[in-house]
């Protein structure tokens, strides 16, 4: 599947590391290739809280948050995100993860709200036709 | 949700959208505009130009710093470039400014120049307008940073940092007509690098041209934003320029000026919107170029014509 149409107008996406490791590798090729698909990317680099992500999320207005973690944190943290955005008045901002996430906890994470997971080797393709579906 | 009220109570997810709505030009986005425009005019805009690397986010972080020590609140618009091939943007600016992120009187939005040129983005200054209107007493303006002709920002500020640093060869040469001109406050920032003092020299000896009595008005502050250092000099200097130009009356001055460049920015688009809808020209310009490479047509006569038809066309839907 590969989604070759885009919807029209500017989609802003915000790539946010939660937790503690120091490692943005993956963080910076995701950023770099959907810059490179054509969206608006906000990268705020490492260790950030997530009423950090949150906050960033809303003033930035973005429409999608993605969640690069490699620490095995995500179990806490994604979820903690999705719940802080409902807080504040701003559900309809979706969230994706990737990193190293296990099999087993991918879908404890899509219950909890979080829309996408993608691990190591995903293809940037798969990623916009996620986004391009869920916008 | 209520637009207008949500961005005079400063509510975060409001002054966020409007700047999208004016972003992707929104029908709503103009009576948004001009509801909030008796509500404008308190905030004070500074900009903040230089090359790309000069340590312009830096620089801004450290000055939100002090502001909110002084009991102001901040916003700042932070300009990146878009790819012109995929329209695409990496906005890391905001990257050097994230342990403001969670201060609720803090505001930053990065923003795509979405194929504007002169720095700044075709939205920052409504963008701004939003930001002044929500209550924020600061608002940084950040330009993209390539250099000379960033000019635009001066528009929108009512007054400009420009930041430099050492070992950018003969970068303050090329300078001299650009962007040298634009700047109230010149910040020589990453000062412990071999060079520092050589280029305050430098930047001195140029600003000397402007004033015929010699020696410079614009202060000139050697920093280091990254170890914090030469940043409350820089505020105190930005303090006195500002009671200086309130008191001698340039700061009005100034703003009268950007009301007119707005103005006019205004109507130039609206009248060019109206021409693209009445007259076609994004339908019809394949067929001119023809005309016009072939030699069929003559260029001024052919827009003339069409002004005309446009005119009269107007004046007939005005008399029905």
């Amino acid at each position: 599947m590969v989604a070759e149409t885009k919807k029209a107008g500017f989609c802003r996406i915000l790539i946010a590391k939660p937790g503690l490791d120091g490692h943005d590798r993956g963080a910076k090729y995701i950023a770099r290739a959907l810059r490179d698909e054509g969206y608006e990317v906000i990268y705020t680099g490492i260790r950030q809280t997530p009423e950090a992500i949150v906050k960033t999320a809303i003033q930035e207005d973005v429409q999608f948050v993605g969640l690069s973690l490699l620490s095995g944190a995500h179990n806490e943290l994604f979820p903690r995100v999705v719940e802080l955005l409902r807080e504040q008045g701003a559900a309809d901002i979706k969230v994706f993860g990737g990193g190293i996430i296990p099999e087993e906890d991918v879908r404890a994470l899509k219950d909890k709200g979080v829309l996408a997971v993608f691990g190591p080797g995903t293809v940037t393709r798969d990623i916009v036709a996620f986004i391009e579906s869920a916008r | 949700m209520d637009l207008y009220a949500g961005v005079l109570a400063a509510e975060p997810r409001a002054v966020g959208r409007a700047i999208s709505l004016i972003e992707n030009r929104d029908a709503q986005a103009e009576a948004l505009i001009d509801r909030l425009y008796p509500h404008t005019g308190k905030a004070l805009m500074i900009g903040v130009t230089g090359s790309p690397g000069a340590g312009k986010s830096t620089l801004v972080d450290r000055l939100i710093d002090r502001e909110r020590g002084a009991g102001r609140k901040v916003a700042v618009i932070a300009v990146d470039p878009s790819s012109p091939f995929t329209g695409g943007a990496i906005l890391g600016d905001r990257l050097r400014m994230q342990s403001h992120a969670t201060d609720p009187g803090v505001f930053i939005r990065s923003m795509a120049s979405r194929g504007s040129l002169g720095g700044v983005a075709a939205a920052t200054g409504d963008a701004v307008r939003v930001l002044d209107a929500a209550g924020y007493d600061t608002v940084f303006i950040e330009t993209i940073g390539v250099g000379q002709t960033e000019v635009r920002v001066v528009e929108l500020s009512d007054l400009v940092l420009l930041v430099l640093m050492p070992g950018a060869g003969d970068e303050i040469q090329a300078m001299k007509a650009g962007v040298m001109e634009i700047g109230d406050i010149f910040v020589i920032n990453k000062k412990d690098l071999p060079g520092a003092d050589r280029l305050r020299l430098e930047v001195e000896y140029v600003l000397s041209f402007k004033n015929p009595q010699g020696g410079s008005d614009e202060p000139v502050v050697m920093a280091s934003a990254v170890n914090d250092q030469g940043i409350d000099e820089l505020a105190a200097a930005l303090g006195r320029r500002l009671a200086q130009s309130r008191a001698d009356g340039s700061l009005e001055r100034r703003r009268r000026f950007r009301i007119g460049r707005e103005l006019e920015g205004i109507l130039s688009r609206k009248i060019h919107e109206l021409l693209d809808v009445h007259v076609e020209v994004s339908k019809q310009l394949g067929g001119w170029i023809e005309e016009l490479y072939r030699k069929e047509a003559r260029p001024y006569a052919l827009v003339e014509q069409q002004i005309e038809r446009f005119l009269k066309d107007r004046g007939k839907e005005a008399d029905t």
